[in-house]
């Protein structure tokens, strides 16, 4: 009746949140922030409105690093 | 211990990008202000013919910040800032790595794989879509050329990264060599099946319709109705210098980014290690003593 089903197998995968990897995780996450503010914004897409002082601001880095510009 | 590395990634990345921003200032802003002149000339140009068509020209777009602004400082934050996120990322690369190839030195390890980042990050997508001066480049397509650069980087990445994982399958069943050449092919067949589908930007719809068949949106001579050119197409020597110095300033960042970063993780993984040496000496010092004597 009650066969012995896979219960047991009941583990969880685990992903601890460890300090190296909450490191690592944030790191990435702000430096991917930085070059969409640097290469992107106000561009294609605009985080705040239609303001234009940081693409005006690096406009020339954005150009020379290789993002495309207006 | 992560933070001892991030800082230093974060510090060489800084440094990269303000000496690339000195290559710049010195070498690419004399061409970037010609294409400027150029785009002011054109406009010009392009009113004079409005105006003797009876069109009324359209009023020039108040400057937010001056050129002398954008070309020494605009630009010196922009490639340090730049730096500094390539600084973050390159050092997160780093430090998953290197678990995963304790063996490879800490200088080899940064060497090759800002080598990696600048292929992956700069070079391929720059073969795709090349880093314009001001004055390529329509405005109206801004949305598009943005997405397909994005799209183009973020395919090479994943590209790279899923070569590095089939070399590092392969070292094991045909060495570590053939498995570095067949994981390099992995990655030129990804990114070449991704130029080859990607549109190139002048053949984008808006474009065609407005300026014809065209690769590029390179800038073609301006004529008049009559088929006179009245404003020459864009200088290819300005063309050709401003995206060779923007290959030379990614590769002064990178290189920065590589010897830096390379010797100062040699430092750090060494320094824990001569601690543990010192440790240890002190009694393999005093007990050779009392062994003759016992």
């Amino acid at each position: 009746m009650t066969t012995p089903v896979a219960q047991t197998d009941n583990r969880s995968i685990t992903f601890p949140l460890t300090a190296r990897r909450a490191a690592l995780g944030l790191t990435a996450l702000l430096s991917l922030l930085l070059l969409y503010f640097i290469g992107v914004d106000q561009g294609a897409t605009s985080l705040f409105g239609s303001d234009t002082h940081i693409h005006e601001f690096v406009h020339d880095a954005r150009h020379f690093l290789g993002f495309p510009c207006h | 211990m992560e933070f001892r590395y991030i800082y230093r990634g974060l510090g060489v990345g800084v440094l990269g990008g303000l000496l690339a921003f000195v290559f710049a200032r010195i070498f690419a802003e004399p061409f970037i202000q010609d294409a400027i002149d150029y785009e002011s000339g054109r406009d010009e140009a392009q009113s004079a013919l409005d105006a003797a068509a009876g069109h009324h020209a359209g009023h020039e777009g108040a400057e937010v910040f001056s050129r002398s602004v954008q070309s020494n400082v605009g630009i010196g934050v922009g490639m340090a800032v730049f730096g500094l996120a390539i600084g973050g990322l390159f050092v997160v690369a780093y430090l998953v790595v290197s678990r995963r190839y304790p063996d490879v030195r800490p200088r080899v390890l940064a060497c090759l794989l800002a080598a990696a980042g600048f292929v992956s990050l700069y070079l391929v997508p720059f073969a795709k879509y090349p880093a314009n001066p001001p004055a390529v480049g329509h405005e109206e397509t801004i949305g598009a050329r943005s997405a397909l650069y994005v799209t183009m980087v973020a395919v090479s990445v994943i590209a790279m990264g899923l070569a590095m994982v089939t070399g590092r399958w392969l070292a094991g069943r045909v060495g570590t060599w053939n498995a570095s050449l067949l994981a390099a092919a992995v990655f030129l067949v990804l990114v070449a099946v991704a130029m080859g589908l990607l549109p190139a930007f002048g053949h984008l719809a808006s474009n065609k319709a407005e300026y014809g068949n065209f690769a590029t949106e390179t800038p073609q001579p301006l004529q008049a109705p009559d088929g006179r050119i009245v404003y020459p197409g864009f200088p290819a020597d300005v063309l050709f210098k401003f995206r060779f110095y923007s290959v030379i300033s990614q590769l002064i960042l990178w290189s920065t980014i590589a010897l830096g970063f390379g010797a100062l993780a040699e430092r750090l993984a060494a320094a824990p290690a001569r601690r543990a040496g010192a440790a240890l000496a002190e009694p393999a010092a005093t007990e050779p003593t009392p062994t003759p004597a016992g």
